[in-house]
């Protein structure tokens, strides 16, 4: 029997493969979407995005049972009752760290664009000359000007709410309105954009947290909610946004459960003819041909893909010939920063739990400044008053506490800064010889770290934090460093990425890998170096314009 | 020797001589068996005890009070999944050791003393450790924090306490980024 036949075939349904569908299938191509993960229906399987708090067993507190079981979940916020089942669990697939990483992965339709932290910044040119200008790893094939317009179109159809900001560091975008800070947060802004002379600016997050509704999306409802799923259709997500508009182009056939194990390559034509499925529940193995195949498994699944492909030519897989595949795996750095109280508003209060707040884009090693590291860092933070669950020592058991405690506390404001990491060339990951996943397929090895240039530039993030929140006239300012682990960003990048040489890198500047054409790589992976901007909204663009080169190529014949 | 050590003393040399538990709790006081939370099956005396305590860190005033919001049943659910082995034993000796403490200071059962009582000698207990030991209180009272922890989690986050001691809106439709506040308002749940 013939193997089912599609135009194209994208592996993963996060926020990368959900926009290759959505384009391809808007272009007219049959597609095939593969997920390694079950079904998450919109609104059917949000099952606990509309409990009450009592309605949560044990209040979103661990049980001990859910700590031993997770022994790596449990290192971050990720392992909790509410949510559990959208964080792949690390008995069935696990991997090794040579040292320490956690990889908090979704597999399951929507991948994270269900679990998002939705902060939606563009990059700017700085962040695709800094490679060339410091002749660090290899220069992005491409510049903001290339992106620019993608950045427009997947704005637009994603919802991002924002404000216009002119900042030459972090360009304005197509913005719905912005969610206002609240009272604090805007005279704190105020006092830092003043004292600092406008060189840096305290800003409104833009979050992909929608202001006016959108089609079948109602918006946000301020419950602050996202990653238990949203029925209104409030945020970005792959259920909520692109695989219902790919679906109602009639193209579209999504197939859950289908683990990719590898690229069929055939190298007398060199180009994929398709790929090799295993099912996760029923462990039959499928081909199925395609055009052209978009991997969209999240920057380091689909590496592993990569690696697991074609290796009867290159042992070390698909794309390998660079001697880049698997290296330079780049994160954010994070987990530090500064916080205190603010008074003089105890007259002031809000309403609705707004899912963002402010954030503070690069300022350091611009405009001639140098620090003892290069590249920067920009920070995200909010202001608010103090619930039930603050710590009142002083005060009495009894009605004088039931009462305090049922009153709004003092106001405080933190903020939580995010650093770019470099591409080290000796930072990998590579499939394991030895340990295997429960469906047999061997398991990635990480071997990654923070150098010198992020320790260095840790010093600042604390400090600065510090600086702007006494400038600001904030009391009680108090740092913190709760350590970082590789991967704790969840903002994988990097092990395939993109140059203009095929001896230095993995995929051209059109998200092609060099030793196959018909094959791009558009999530994470392709990623050349980290920037300090969250990089969800990059992979958009980058999935937008690569699709529509893809389907372009494919007409005229090229692919 | 402590009571309780007394009583494991006796306990193991009832058993080794083949006797019965029953035995040990008269041999020590001499009457009836004095009560003491054994473990964590918690009977339904164990939980009336607990909803006690938290009414008395939570009473019920213009609102209903901890015990109404059921919070015996919740601690006891809390300690037995998500404490560890050692919370576990610190949180179950330190019910024993409030009830024999209460009745020493009081010459009244725990259960038999008004809200008010009981109120006042949690937090003399409360003054005491934090005058010896500083903030942090010392191992032996780290009951009384838990005690406060698990009603204050359990009060608030119940419907009780969400929608009567403050203001629970579960979809508030927009965001006011700047309210007039004035004193005694209450908070938003969540």
């Amino acid at each position: 029997m013939a193997n089912q036949s599609y135009d194209a075939i994208v592996v993963g349904s996060g926020i990368s493969g959900g926009w290759a569908a959505k384009e391809l299938t808007e272009k007219g191509m049959k597609v095939l979407l593969l997920e390694r993960g079950p079904m998450v229906e919109h609104v059917k399987d949000y099952k606990n995005a509309t409990k009450a708090p009592w309605e949560i067993p044990h209040r979103g507190r661990r049980t001990i049972e859910l700590i031993e079981n997770h022994p790596v979940l449990r290192r971050d916020y990720v392992l909790n009752e509410l949510n559990l089942d959208w964080w792949a669990h690390e008995e069935d697939s696990p991997y090794v760290e040579k040292k320490p990483f956690n990889w908090f992965r979704g597999y399951q339709v929507g991948g994270r664009s269900l679990l998002w932290g939705r902060q939606s910044y563009r990059w700017a040119d700085e962040d695709f000359e800094a490679n060339l200008k410091q002749g660090i790893a290899v220069d992005w094939p491409i510049r903001y000007k290339d992106l620019e317009p993608w950045y427009s179109y997947v704005e637009k159809f994603a919802g991002i709410a924002g404000n216009k900001d002119n900042l030459e560091i972090l360009p304005d975008g197509e913005f719905m309105p912005p969610m206002p800070l609240n009272c604090v947060e805007e005279d704190v802004a105020k006092r830092v954009n003043s004292k600092f002379n406008g060189s840096r600016a305290m800003i409104h997050a833009r979050v992909a947290n929608i202001t006016q509704p959108l089609p079948g999306r109602a918006g946000c409802q301020y419950r602050n909610k996202c990653s238990l799923g949203c029925p209104f259709g409030g945020y970005f997500s792959t259920q909520a946004s692109t695989y219902p508009a790919a679906l109602a182009t009639g193209n579209l056939t999504l197939r859950p459960w289908s683990i990719v194990n590898k690229i069929v390559y055939d190298k007398d034509t060199q180009k994929a003819t398709g790929v090799e499925v295993l099912d996760g529940e029923t462990n039959e193995t499928i081909v199925y041909d395609a055009k052209i195949v978009f991997l969209c498994a999240s920057a380091l699944n689909s590496t592993a893909i990569l690696m697991r492909s074609a290796t009867e030519i290159w042992p070390e897989g698909l794309g390998s010939s660079s001697g880049e595949l698997g290296h330079n795996v780049m994160d954010h750095h994070f987990r530090l920063g500064a916080n205190g109280t603010v008074e003089g508003y105890e007259d002031k209060y809000y309403f609705g739990r707004r899912p963002g707040g402010f954030y503070i884009p690069r300022y350091r090693n611009l405009k001639g400044e140098e620090r003892d590291y290069v590249r920067g860092f920009g920070y995200q933070g909010a202001a608010s008053r103090s619930g039930w669950s603050r710590s009142v020592a002083e005060l009495d058991f009894g009605a004088s506490m039931k009462a305090e405690l049922s009153e709004p506390g003092p106001w405080s404001i933190g903020m939580t800064a995010f650093g770019e990491i470099l591409p080290y060339h000796e930072n990998t990951v590579k499939l394991s010889k030895t340990e295997k996943d429960k469906w047999g397929m061997y398991v990635l090895e990480m071997d990654a770290e923070i150098k010198d240039n992020e320790k260095k530039m840790r010093v600042d993030m604390m400090n600065d934090a510090a600086e702007m929140l006494e400038a600001a006239g904030v009391k009680n300012v108090t740092t913190y460093d709760n350590g970082y682990t590789f991967g704790q960003g969840i903002h994988e990048m990097g092990t395939a990425r993109m140059g203009r040489d095929p001896k230095s890198s993995v995929l051209n500047g059109n998200n092609q890998v060099w030793d196959a054409k018909n094959v791009f790589v558009t999530d994470g992976a392709a990623m050349t170096s980290a920037a300090a901007q969250n990089p969800s909204l990059t992979y958009m663009a980058m999935t937008a314009r690569a699709a529509a080169f893809a389907v372009d190529e494919l007409k005229k014949g090229n692919l | 020797m402590s009571l309780m050590n007394r009583r494991d003393a006796l306990k193991s040399m009832v058993l080794m001589m083949g006797g019965t538990m029953v035995g040990a709790n008269v041999i020590l006081t001499g009457c009836a068996p004095e009560y003491q939370v054994e473990g964590l099956d918690f009977t339904e005396k164990d939980i009336a005890y607990m909803d006690e305590i938290g009414e008395a860190i939570i009473p019920a005033t213009d609102t209903p009070g901890a015990k109404a919001a059921g919070i015996g049943t919740f601690m006891a659910m809390m300690v037995k999944e998500t404490y560890n082995k050692e919370q576990q034993e610190t949180f179950i000796a330190g019910l024993n050791s409030l009830h024999k403490d209460f009745k020493a200071e009081n010459d009244t059962d725990f259960m038999d003393a008004s809200v008010e009582e009981r109120t006042a000698f949690l937090n003399q207990l409360k003054q005491k450790a934090k005058a010896d030991f500083g903030e942090e209180g010392n191992k032996e009272l780290a009951y009384i924090n838990m005690f406060r922890d698990l009603t204050v989690l359990g009060y608030f986050t119940s419907e009780i306490g969400a929608t009567e001691a403050l203001r629970y809106v579960e979809t508030p439709g927009k965001y006011d980024p700047c309210l007039e506040y004035k004193k005694g308002d209450k908070a938003w749940a969540i």
